[in-house]
């Protein structure tokens, strides 16, 4: 059953990528992106992240992409803008070297070079006391740093977003 | 059985999408979205280690990405308005004013 989710979701994930790559219009480009991380929120609760494919949902497929709606949308971009491409020859290198760096990253994870410490927090411990509250205790003690220093730079992000799009100072 | 491979292939063919995405699309914003693929793709192995190896370390490093992506989504996106607004172009072949 969880493999046969997993092929499933997988392929819809892959094929979602391809079109959003090849796709001529922007607008549907990001409707295949939304498609692709809702297909890896359902990856995540396979991978019994709970919390994770929530915020996944919430965060990238609601918020950040619905941004990049906007932003397609109020820049009201030419198709046609994009058939004057000043390298056409690049595409088929680009497409090889993607191939290689495929491999390549094939070959590292055949090679067994990325092995690390099993870790306390098993499938059943973690069911036990709740992946939400796990992750929320994890973040006010032990990673209370980081935490405060993500506020902020979501904090200068959204200054920075401010005075980069207003027309006058 | 599904195995950490399974999960490490499928995160590495998404990020190869988003590489060749980069290298052959010419509109800024699709690159953008490209990049976005691949923070994914990364989020995707990292969660997949926090899982095979019992910890938790890896869904937190997932929640950090997620902020910095945020974040850069948002100054991103507010940088490729303005050029916008100068240039009245996001064809990145357009926009080589630094390039000497």
């Amino acid at each position: 059953m969880e493999a046969y989710l997993f092929y499933i979701v997988a392929t819809i994930a892959v094929i979602t990528g391809v079109y959003l790559i090849f796709e001529k219009n922007p607008v549907f480009s990001a409707l295949f992106l939304i498609q692709t991380m809702v297909c890896i929120a359902v990856l995540y609760i396979l991978l019994e992240a709970q919390f994770i494919a929530a915020v996944q949902i919430i965060v990238y497929a609601g918020a950040i992409m619905v941004l990049f709606l906007f932003v397609i949308m109020l820049l009201n971009l030419n198709i046609k803008e994009e058939a004057k491409n000043a390298l056409p020859f690049q595409r088929i290198p680009a497409v090889v070297m993607g191939i290689v760096l495929f491999a390549a990253i094939c070959m590292i994870i055949k090679s067994k070079l990325l092995q690390g410490k099993h870790g306390e927090y098993t499938t059943a411990y973690v069911n036990s006391v709740g992946n939400t509250k796990l992750i929320g205790n994890l973040l006010f003690t032990d990673y209370l740093l980081p935490f405060e220093i993500t506020s902020i730079l979501l904090f200068v992000a959204a200054i920075g977003a401010i005075m980069l799009a207003k027309r006058k100072l | 059985m599904i195995t950490i491979t399974h999960y490490l292939v499928l995160s590495a063919i998404l990020f190869t999408l988003g590489v060749v995405g980069v290298l052959i699309r010419r509109n800024a914003i699709i690159i953008f979205m490209c990049i976005e693929l691949m923070l994914n793709a990364v989020n995707l192995s990292f969660v997949a280690f926090a899982h095979y190896l019992n910890s938790m370390q890896g869904q937190l490093f997932v929640f950090f990405t997620m902020t910095v992506a945020a974040a850069e989504a948002a100054v991103g996106l507010a940088i490729i308005v303005a050029v916008f607004r100068n240039k009245e172009t996001v064809n990145i072949d357009d926009i080589n004013i630094m390039k000497w």
